[in-house]
């Protein structure tokens, strides 16, 4: 009788852990991680492993089973906490991630207040690339019928193509070097005579296109325009292709792109941006793109196309240097200007005299006409 | 310890039996790990998981990988990963040259043998060439490290996935390796590109943070006896004074370790900033990070 009353009240734990760590994949969920089904099927097994009533032990099992990349961890952590109730360990991070993380998504400081550039903005445009950052998302389906229809028919007929590499996979072909181990094979076939050499030679791969899309205020008007280009950009070829939108912060919007509808990549992207319209330093937000990205190889090799006005609030010196930085590592750099498509335009802004040097390709980007020449750019690039 | 119904198998005897234990195994190879890694490699060989290890570069994720195969005393085969990687590298391959050899020999000699007999022997096992990820089959139980993933392309990753998941290998001409006790698995990534997620799902994943100042002191004594305990400690100060400037590169243990060695080879008993300025290039590999360096005052890394 006591093994069965024992075995009942150890089945009714089992189902307690079960109903716990459900309901914290829930909160985890809420929380913005995606801990999928066999993730917490996963956390259950590991939690069997260890000792279901240490904090510690609970807090490790569901971060190394339900996160997956560095980003999931603090709200794995903030998560765990809230759940739990402050038993949560302390988790060890150092200086290195938590800054780059504050490089990733944090407002950058301001500090001058000097904005010699700004001066031929009106003055609305001045208040909103003021320090002050505008937190705020836009809802992008807030266009009228007419702009978006019109917006939709123009974008549905660009698919740009991909630049592209030789690569270090090899395919048969009837040029290039000697493939040794497909010769061989043959001619075991033939009785051990090598009747003919078979040849293989690098096959092209996609290069990896990089796209930083400026959304600051002075660039509104076109922005949804440069989306819907990266959108069909990121249509085209979805595993190559990285889209980045730069303000006062810097924000990936490669998941959200990969949305197969443009107006619902759009709304998406919308949420996610938090510098909407708001102002811009270009120089340290390349800078954050480099240091988080850029340098670990998203931008080594990669085509990387910059669309912006060049309006810069802070100095020009950071711009200048990060451009450098970028060229180095970049196969080529791309600026898309809009303005550049009026007539009688001059690069005269400090941001765009700070970039240019360190440009490859210097487009317009402001019409459909402009988009098929910036597509072609890319391709050959 | 509660014992879920869900759970297939126990760790075997000679595994340890709870992350503490792990970690004090580990401390004895000269591997000092913080409590989240320990746990992480304790579940890794109960659940029979890959483990995932994300960090900066030198941290100590390859380091991880020969010191559990220390702890459990079993060999280790390393992967290399690199863009291009092809099965014939990280399976296996068949040794045309000798299987031709083969066949000339059996021509010259004269062997009546018939041609069905002659082609059962091309494809013997010894005209195989086992690479890494057949060999830790073969070689069970093992650790099989698979370095650098980011590194190689999705094609390797798809193919990577597959053997994951039964740690099979069929062989057309031979038959299927199967390994009896499936190898602990260790994946690193310096994220020099995003890993595809169906792959992170497979595996327990770890974020290596760089060690506190009491840890990297310990690691510096330990991995070299030789560095007295005043210069390790100001060696590690010193590094975790370069990791919070903003430097393109942040040295990482190993980078700490070669500091520390290339002071003590010359004959250094504690970090003057003279000395300090002539071995800097141990540990910053970017000219813009020296250049920073040596525009800040000397008290200010020093102090």
């Amino acid at each position: 009788m006591t093994s069965l009353a024992f075995s009942a009240a150890a089945e009714r734990r089992q189902r307690d852990v079960v109903e716990v760590v459900l309901g914290f994949a829930r909160t985890l969920r809420h929380a913005g991680v995606a801990a999928s089904p066999d993730r917490v099927e996963a956390m259950l097994a590991a939690v069997g492993h260890l000792d279901v009533l240490d904090p510690g032990d609970v807090y490790w099992a569901g971060r190394l089973t339900l996160c997956g990349s560095p980003d999931d961890l603090d709200r794995y952590e903030a998560a765990f906490n809230a759940y739990f109730a402050g038993e949560a360990p302390r988790a060890s991070r150092t200086s290195s991630t938590q800054e780059q993380r504050l490089a990733e998504s944090a407002p950058l400081g301001a500090t001058d207040g000097g904005g010699t550039d700004a001066e031929e903005e009106a003055p609305d445009l001045k208040a909103a690339a003021s320090e002050a950052e505008v937190l705020r998302s836009r809802d992008v389906a807030d266009l009228t019928v007419a702009e978006r229809d019109q917006l939709r028919r123009l974008f549905a007929l660009l698919v740009p193509a991909a630049p592209m590499r030789p690569s270090r996979r090899r395919r048969p072909d009837h040029h290039g070097g000697v493939d040794m181990a497909r010769t061989i094979r043959h001619a075991l076939r033939d009785g051990g005579e090598i009747t003919s050499l078979r040849r293989r030679r690098p096959r092209p791969r996609p290069r990896r296109v990089v796209l930083l899309v400026d959304v600051s205020g002075s660039m509104s008007p076109y922005a949804d325009a440069l989306l819907r280009f990266a959108h069909a950009a990121v249509r085209a070829r979805p595993s190559s292709t990285e889209v980045l939108t730069i303000g006062t912060r810097l924000t990936r919007v490669t998941r959200e792109m990969r949305l197969r509808d443009p107006d619902k990549a759009l709304a998406a992207s919308g949420h996610a941006i938090p510098d909407w319209s708001g102002g811009t330093r270009i120089g340290e937000v390349l800078k954050a793109f480099l240091d988080r990205w850029g340098q670990r190889g998203t931008a080594r090799g990669a085509v990387v196309v910059l669309c912006s006005d060049g309006w810069e609030r802070g100095g020009t010196e950071l711009l200048a240097e990060q451009m450098v930085r970028l060229q180095r590592l970049a196969h080529s750099v791309v600026w898309v200007n809009p303005h550049k498509g009026r007539a009688g335009y001059e690069p005269l802004t400090g941001g765009m005299q700070a970039a240019l040097p360190a440009v490859d390709h210097f487009v317009a980007g402001h019409s459909l006409a402009a988009f098929e020449e910036l597509a072609g750019v890319i391709e050959n690039a | 310890m509660s014992q879920p119904t869900a759970v297939p198998s126990r760790p075997d005897a000679a595994s340890p039996a709870d992350p503490q234990e792990l970690a004090a195994a580990l401390e004895a190879t000269g591997y000092l790990p913080d409590e989240g890694l320990a746990t992480a490699a304790f579940l890794a060989l109960a659940m029979h998981r890959p483990l995932f290890l994300e960090g900066e570069a030198g941290v100590g994720k390859t380091a991880l990988a020969h010191a559990l195969a220390e702890v459990t005393g079993r060999p280790v085969h390393r992967l290399q990963c690199y863009e291009g990687l092809e099965a014939s590298q990280a399976l296996y391959d068949w040794d045309f040259g000798r299987q031709l050899l083969h066949l000339r020999a059996a021509e010259a000699a004269g062997e009546g043998a018939d041609t069905a007999t002659l082609e059962a022997g091309l494809y013997d096992r010894r005209f195989l060439l086992a690479r890494p990820l057949l060999q830790a089959l073969e070689d069970s139980p093992s650790v099989l490290l698979v370095d650098e993933v980011d590194r190689a392309d999705d094609e390797f990753e798809a193919f990577l996935l597959e053997l994951l998941s039964d740690y099979t290998i069929s062989i057309p001409e031979l038959g299927t390796v199967r390994a009896e006790v499936p190898p602990l698995v260790v994946l690193t990534s310096n994220r020099t590109r995003e890993v595809h997620d169906a792959l992170k799902r497979r595996c327990l994943y770890h974020w290596l943070e760089h060690p506190d100042f009491e840890r990297e002191v310990a690691i510096l004594r330990r991995r070299l006896p030789q560095v007295t305990e005043d210069l390790a400690r100001q060696v590690a100060r010193a590094t975790a004074k370069l990791r919070s400037l903003d430097l393109l590169k942040p040295p990482g243990i190993a980078e700490a370790m070669d500091w520390a060695t290339a002071l003590h080879t010359l004959g250094a008993r504690e970090l003057d900033p003279d000395t300090a300025a002539r071995t800097l290039g141990a540990v910053l590999k970017y000219r813009e990070d020296t250049d920073r360096v040596h525009a800040l005052t000397r008290g200010a890394l020093f102090g």
